[in-house]
């Protein structure tokens, strides 16, 4: 049967948001039981760093490479340049048209793709075993010889500019633009990583081949292959396929840290909504930044856990007064940010507001109950399996594995990282990583009905 | 016939002399589903997995929003929250703290047809969502304070999946205009001004009625002791008295003569067209080939209305045709698309029924709508590595008369030919059976 479009979906209970938020920063959680990850872990000659996990209950194949081409190495003039880079892999090759490459794959059900990134972009395959062979051609065709032809690069371009209009009209993407505009200033994670309409016109097909040429390369990349396949079927394919894929001893400037500059800024924007949608938040932590997993049991029981949050019982559950409400750590490489976000009636945003900042407030002055450390550790610890169940869940957390360099005995250490942590460090991080003073407020909603109070 | 996705059924087991029936029946690859119906009515279905170091726990009610009232609308999906609320054995508030406490994660989901609640956990925590589902099938609570609380967070739910976003008003718009007498014809999480009116009692009258083991069906799948499960949910669910008979609305869809066309003006900054048009469900043989047409029509960047619209025309975002059989009452075939900026709709919508009319004078070349298939069966494969999906395959095909109607279903898409894809276009793609959502953007205010 094919996928059911969003709209015939259930109406859930759980914002979905949030359980894809908690992914992210949660990301990644294993446990070392009879079932954890075999990871076979090579660097190939090339400088290829491949990943493989054999899993043959179901005749599929999942292929995740993983390139240090995102849009933090991107000139801020040419905002968008790696993305639309990544985007144009599948428009045509040296062998096969843009067309082509989708026929070959839809005929098969196999879905080829690349995706943008800020730190790296991922370009994935999901293929039938019966089917290796042409998805291994197929991904290394779009991967070393994409011809970048001048027509589908204005196609586009004219879709993704189209897709920036579209997505004014999703109040919580226009909060969290501007929200990281805020907070990261000129910093690259402050930018969109498809560009504005104005950087994508300053981008020519040159730009284009050059920035491939430049960083898509074995050494600046990491491949992960996870499903019905053997290490033997494994180097097969990459010799008949990534043979021809040569290392380019990148000499590459390493990107900027994010230097956090904190002031209070609040930014309105102004619709026909009936809902406010409010981003509160600041600069946060890098991804390897030693307080990570104190930082990250602290946000959990803040507003990171679902329903047992406090900022879950306090506006949802007592007040009534959203559907969603949550807080996160965003942790990239070079920076990241805290945000809570909620989405309430106009009427209401200053109420809200109140709740996250008391909230901030009481985990910043007193220690959370011994209860709240241990359902926040049993359910970090506990849930592992549960996130990494299907191969394309797998394939994408090896990438990040080795891209943030969390070693291959991650599943092993992660409980000792989540289990040592202590009410004090909660509250020491609470006090170091929260701030109630010196926060961006992003509130997208109708100003009139919202009456936002002047002096937040 | 492909291995991986045939069921057959091997053997009957019957394990003990009273009256549970217990069918096992197994699959090629995959382990054995274990089919069982308890003296209260309560079915139960067990599908061992042994790859996954999980399992997953789905209780399926017929309790979607077909049984609700016409001013009570949204009464099935607000009853599912309050259904997180407690029991006098737990407390208040704690279903939820429970299973994430034990590792688990929970949610549910309320469809037109159905509501559902799952739980994924560890395989040796499974015993608690048997114990706590068990539980809160008939023992809520449902304080009336707590019940106004969660009224508006429903209410703050509405606002942000439909008030503020325009492509989900036209849905709501069309479905409401193209189904006169069907519940189908209202959406499942109410209109605004009847959840203001759902009361306390309202909701525990519909509870007592279709949360009963009759009404009622339970999916656990995953690397677990097929035997303890059903020993376990016997024992937690069997003393449950079976509650009345809880039958599906009877009642039909009056004849549509003459395309209906609405428009929705907002706040928005793209034109938006939904095109639908009245289509069978499963019960018919013509939805195989209805499904085959949406994927002629959609499936993959290398579907018509893909190459069409969005790569050739350049007048798209996007474009899309959608259409699922797997629902109770009769329902729609949809065509959509967004203009991209500067073209307009009506061109756009004239670009979709073009792709439509082609297909009605010529049908589609053999492999076309081989790979239409292909990608069915494809998707299907590849569904299967989430447990989740394994379960709710079961439960969607058993809701709808059997799970075995799984197979008929491959079946069916196998048997499409070209020309029954010709065929089905020119009989239910027709102008007079259609209902046509425009959204019109309007500039309300300017940014600051």
């Amino acid at each position: 049967m094919r996928n059911e479009k969003s709209r015939k979906r259930p109406v859930t209970r759980y914002p979905l948001l949030v359980s894809v938020l908690l992914l992210f920063t949660v990301y990644c959680l294993l446990s070392a039981d009879a079932h954890a990850l075999d990871i076979q872990r090579s660097v190939l000659e090339n400088g290829l760093t491949l990943l493989v996990v054999e899993r043959h209950n179901l005749p599929i194949v999942k292929v995740s490479v993983g390139i240090k081409a995102g849009s933090i190495i991107e000139p801020e003039e040419k905002a968008g340049l790696a993305n639309l880079t990544a985007e144009l892999l599948a428009s045509g090759t040296g062998r096969r048209t843009s067309v082509q490459i989708s026929e070959e794959a839809d005929f098969v059900g196999a879905a080829i793709g690349a995706s943008g990134g800020d730190d790296y972009v991922t370009v994935s395959l999901s293929v039938l075993k019966k089917d290796l062979d042409l998805g291994f051609d197929l991904l290394s065709d779009i991967i070393l010889n994409p011809s970048f032809p001048e027509d589908e690069l204005n196609k586009k371009r004219e879709r993704i500019k189209g897709g920036l209009k579209a997505q004014e009209e999703s109040p919580g993407f226009v909060a969290s633009r501007e929200f990281s505009k805020a907070v990261f200033g000129s910093h690259p994670y402050g930018r969109l990583i498809t560009g504005t309409s104005d950087s994508l016109d300053r981008i020519n097909r040159d730009d284009i081949v050059r920035f491939h040429s430049a960083y898509y390369a074995p050494d600046n990349a990491i491949m992960s292959v996870v499903g019905d396949i053997t290490p033997d079927e494994i180097s097969a394919m990459l010799k008949e396929y990534f043979s021809g894929w040569n290392s380019k001893s990148l000499q590459t400037s390493v990107p900027r840290k994010y230097e956090p500059v904190r002031k209070r800024k609040i930014i309105t924007v102004d619709k026909d909504l009936s809902q406010a949608n409010i981003i509160f938040g600041h600069a946060g932590i890098s991804r390897d930044d030693p307080d990570y997993y104190a930082v990250h049991v602290m946000n959990f029981i803040l507003g990171g856990g679902g329903f047992g949050s406090r900022l879950m019982q306090n506006i949802r559950e007592q007040k009534g007064l959203a559907y969603d409400v949550h807080s996160f750590f965003m942790a990239n490489k070079y920076g990241g940010t805290f945000q809570a976000g909620v989405q309430t009636k106009n009427e209401s945003a200053n109420a809200a507001i109140a709740e996250i900042l008391n909230e901030i407030e009481d985990i910043r002055n007193s220690a959370v109950s011994d209860t709240e450390l241990a359902d926040a550790k049993s359910f970090l610890t506990g849930s592992f399996p549960l996130r990494l169940e299907t191969g394309a869940r797998i394939a994408n957390f090896l990438i990040a594995v080795e891209y943030y360099g969390l070693g291959m005995d991650y599943i092993d250490r992660y409980p000792d990282y989540i289990n040592r942590v202590t009410k004090e460090d909660v509250l020491q991080m609470a006090k170091k990583y929260l701030d109630p003073e010196n926060f961006v407020l992003v509130v997208v909603a109708d100003q009139e009905k919202a009456g936002l109070k002047k002096d937040w | 016939m492909n291995k991986y996705i045939s069921v057959i059924l091997l053997l009957y087991l019957f394990i003990s002399g009273c009256a549970h029936t217990v069918k096992n029946v197994t699959t090629e690859k995959n382990g054995a589903l274990y089919e069982e119906t308890l003296p209260n009515g309560l079915k139960v279905f067990v599908l061992k997995d042994p790859n996954a170091p999980l399992a997953v726990f789905q209780i399926w009610y017929n309790a979607g929003s077909i049984h609700e009232q016409v001013g009570k609308t949204g009464l099935s999906h607000l009853l599912e929250h309050m259904m997180f609320k407690g029991t006098p054995k737990y407390g208040p508030k704690v279903f939820s703290k429970l299973i994430s406490r034990a590792g688990g994660v929970d949610n549910a989901g309320t469809s037109r047809d159905y509501v559902f609640y799952h739980q994924k956990l560890a395989p040796d925590k499974l015993y608690l969502s048997i114990e706590l589902e068990a539980d809160r099938m008939r023992n809520l609570l449902m304080d009336p304070e707590e019940t106004l609380s969660e009224r508006d967070v429903v209410m703050e739910e509405r606002r942000m999946r439909y008030d503020d976003d325009p492509q989900s008003l036209v849905y709501e718009e069309v479905m409401s205009t193209a189904f006169r007498n069907i519940p189908y014809r209202w959406p499942v999480i109410g209109w605004m001004e009847d959840l203001k009116r759902i009361t306390r009692d309202d909701l525990y009258a519909y509870y007592k009625k279709y949360y009963a083991p009759n009404n009622a069906m339970i999916v656990v799948a995953g690397n677990i002791d097929a035997g303890y499960v059903i020993e376990k949910i016997r024992a937690e669910f069997g003393s449950m008295p079976a509650g009345g008979e809880i039958r599906d609305p009877d009642i039909g869809e009056p004849e549509q003569s003459g395309e209906r066309r609405l428009y929705v003006r907002k706040e928005a900054e793209l034109p938006y067209v939904l095109s639908s048009y009245k289509a069978p469900n499963i019960s018919s043989e013509d939805s195989y080939a209805l499904e085959v047409l949406a994927g002629v029509l959609a499936g993959g960047r290398s579907s018509r209305t893909y190459r069409s619209l969005v790569d050739e025309k350049r007048i798209a975002l996007s474009a899309d045709a959608s259409y699922s059989s797997l629902e109770k009452y009769p329902s729609l075939f949809y065509l959509d698309a967004t203009a991209l900026p500067g073209k307009s709709i009506e061109e756009v919508e004239k670009a979709l029924y073009e792709e439509v009319e082609k297909i009605k004078k010529e049908p589609p070349d053999e492999r076309e709508v081989q790979k239409a298939k292909n990608r069915i069966e494809a998707g299907f494969i590849m569904g299967q590595d989430s447990l989740f999906f394994q379960a709710q395959v079961i439960a969607m095909f058993e809701m709808l008369g059997g799970w075995e109607l799984k197979d008929k279903y491959f079946e069916g898409i196998r048997r499409v030919t070209p020309q029954d894809v010709r065929r089905v276009a020119q009989k239910y793609l027709v102008e007079d059976k259609r209902t046509v959502g425009i959204l019109v953007p309007v500039k309300v205010r300017s940014e600051k």
